[in-house]
């Protein structure tokens, strides 16, 4: 028990990303709403932005703003900078989740005109009849 | 200097044209199909200089910008992306020469938002095929995706739910994806496939590995529809409009095994794949047979043509995913083959869906009644597109299920070699019922003053890409020999 707890500290940005990735899988799965379907999908996409972004953490690093002429010589140690690389695949990534929320709720406005409502339940019913 | 840059031309054609397009507006819609079709021409005409090039000269690496891998983001040409491109590229010529026919009837006055997304979308599936990257690799894919889920969704009736749905499950499988990607990442410092698969085999033994393996694989899968992950694809393929289906359904599965075959071969060896972990291939097999019988049984089930069809997808995903794991080189000729041979059967199909649809209105079994007279054309290709999916020689699908039955046998699972000829005796319940409701079934047909049955045939545009389809089936399946010894046995080696 003592060495979970101490594996979950030292870790807990890993931590923190599961929790919130498995409260957006329960949210796709679990509720009915749509609406709601989709803000889990947002959560469980921010998780594992989150995720990525604290790879490129190193401890007492600085901003990843060097010196060309030093960079070029080779005379930037690179564990005093960050790894810049995770956040920039992350703002794509970001575009990414962007644009899936964009035409998914998109989507639920033309779903929503076509059945008058947006809990799946009464969705099926009305497709049912 | 041109041909150095055949890949990028390739794909930026129909990105590109999707820019002009979108601009033309709805005014002009009569010039945007040809216009399509020139931009694919172009990205047809790449491919077919690059395949017989990487022949010869063996991989050629593009790269974007000037970056040099591992750093930049590299587009890998090698005999088996070359085939995939050409695949793709020419699919997506014969399924745009279609399209506009059917599109002008659905969506009047929206032509040019549909094929601005159709465009984009067969980019980004060009992209697929060559890329090196795996981080690429996700955005390409969702790329792809993001433009699929608003074509189906401009479908009627069902079709914005189905597309919700598809977004949901599609989403999950592109985190997974990205989720194995960083686990990569963090292994190894590197985005590059090539570059990964390098440094991979020192670390071969850690749970990382395999959980990243894992994340890829189930992500992927879900992307391919593999069962039993497949629950979107039936609802989402069935009520897009007939436009987008005959696109997607022919390449989107497609593709997504290609990207599996890359991430098992390029990124991870073989050997890890297949010996590190000896049970998981007989489970993945297993599963795929489970698949076959069940998708098979399900497509039984069905009244409706496309949602038939859909199935009968489910179903042929089924086969290739299991060959791939099957673990041999008969099965993973046969799974390369399949792809070309499922490509052209299901554009077949699904042209022949469109046709119907265009002419009846909807394509359930009884709209089918005599149609033998009244759309002629269209139902011999029907019955050659048939005959492929049964499997019945000299057609393409009868090559690429020996291969598969063979290799099926050589690795002793029985259970897929069982599925594989259930599947084949459902497929020809399934199309001599069609058969024979067209062909008997239909005495209270209007006859003109002869007392001959008027001919109804779908426009032109819709009925010639079928008939080139229907001879392509032919032509691939007596000259599935030289394909397999000049392109796809070379290719594979190139994968090693």
């Amino acid at each position: 028990m003592e060495g979970l707890l101490e594996e979950i500290v030292a870790k807990y940005n890993y931590w923190i990303y599961v929790v919130l990735m498995m409260i957006g899988f329960y949210a796709m799965i679990a509720k009915r709403n749509l609406v709601k379907k989709l803000i889990g999908m947002n959560i469980f996409q921010t998780a594992i932005i989150l995720f990525f972004v604290s790879t490129g953490v190193k401890r007492d690093a600085g901003l990843p703003i060097v010196d060309k002429d030093l960079a070029l010589a080779g005379a930037i140690d690179v564990a005093t900078v960050v790894n810049p690389l995770p956040h920039v695949l992350m703002l794509t990534a970001i575009v990414v989740g962007v644009s899936v929320t964009g035409i998914a709720l998109a989507v639920i406005m033309r779903v929503y005109r076509e059945y008058g409502t947006l809990e799946e339940d009464e969705i099926l019913e009305k497709i049912g009849r | 200097m041109i041909s150095a840059n055949l890949p990028a031309y390739s794909v930026a054609a129909p990105l590109l044209m999707a820019v002009v397009v979108n601009l033309l507006g709805g005014r002009r819609a009569a010039l945007i199909p040809p216009l399509a079709m020139v931009s694919l021409g172009i990205s047809t005409l790449c491919a077919a200089f690059l395949l017989p090039q990487v022949l010869r000269d063996g991989p050629l690496s593009y790269t974007m910008g000037g970056w040099e891998p591992p750093w930049g983001i590299e587009l890998i040409v090698d005999p088996l992306s070359a085939l995939m491109l050409l695949l793709v590229s020419a699919v997506a010529l014969v399924a745009t020469w279609s399209a506009g026919a059917s599109v002008a009837k659905d969506m009047p006055g929206r032509e040019h938002h549909f094929f601005a997304l159709y465009l984009i979308l067969i980019s980004g599936l060009l992209a697929l095929t060559m890329t090196g990257d795996t981080f690429n690799l996700y955005v390409m894919l969702e790329i792809t995706a993001i433009t699929t889920y608003g074509l189906i969704a401009m479908g009627r009736e069902r079709a914005p739910l189905a597309s919700f749905n598809y977004i949901i499950m599609g989403t999950i499988g592109a985190c997974f994806l990205l989720l194995g990607t960083g686990y990569l990442y963090i292994l190894t410092g590197s985005l590059n496939m090539v570059d990964i698969g390098r440094i991979l085999p020192e670390l071969y033994g850690g749970a990382a590995v395999a959980t990243a393996f894992a994340f890829l694989m189930v992500g992927i899968w879900i992307k391919t529809a593999f069962f039993p992950l497949h629950s979107w694809l039936p609802n989402a393929y069935t009520y897009a409009p007939s436009g987008t289906s005959v696109l997607i359904a022919p390449l989107m599965t497609k593709v997504s095994v290609y990207l599996m075959i890359r991430l098992i071969y390029t990124v991870y060896s073989p050997e890890y794949a297949f010996v590190l972990h000896p049970a998981v291939p007989h489970l993945i097999v297993w599963a795929a047979a489970i698949g076959i019988f069940i998708a098979s049984s399900l497509a039984l089930a069905q009244v409706e043509f496309k949602k038939m069809l859909t199935y009968i997808v489910v179903a042929e995903v089924g086969y290739m995913v299991g060959a791939v794991w099957l673990i041999n080189e008969q099965a993973l000729t046969g799974a390369v083959l399949h792809i070309v041979n499922d490509a052209l059967m299901t554009l077949c199909l699904f042209l022949v869906a469109s046709a119907v649809v265009y002419q009846q209105g909807s394509c359930r079994f009884e709209d089918f009644r005599g149609l033998y007279r009244r759309m002629p054309w269209t139902m011999a290709a029907f019955t050659v597109g048939a005959f492929s999916m049964i499997g019945i020689p000299p057609t393409a699908g009868f090559f690429s299920k020996w291969y598969l039955i063979l290799g099926g046998i050589e690795a002793g699972q029985y259970l897929y070699v069982a599925a594989l000829v259930f599947s084949s005796l459902v497929n020809a319940i399934l199309f001599f019922r069609i058969i024979e409701i067209a062909f008997f079934d239909g005495a209270d047909q209007a006859l003109d003053a002869n007392g001959r049955v008027i001919r109804a045939e779908a426009p032109g545009a819709l009925v010639q890409p079928l008939l080139l389809t229907a001879v392509a089936l032919i032509v691939v399946g007596l000259s599935a020999g030289p394909l397999v010894s000049g392109v796809i046995v070379p290719a594979l080696a190139w994968l090693h």
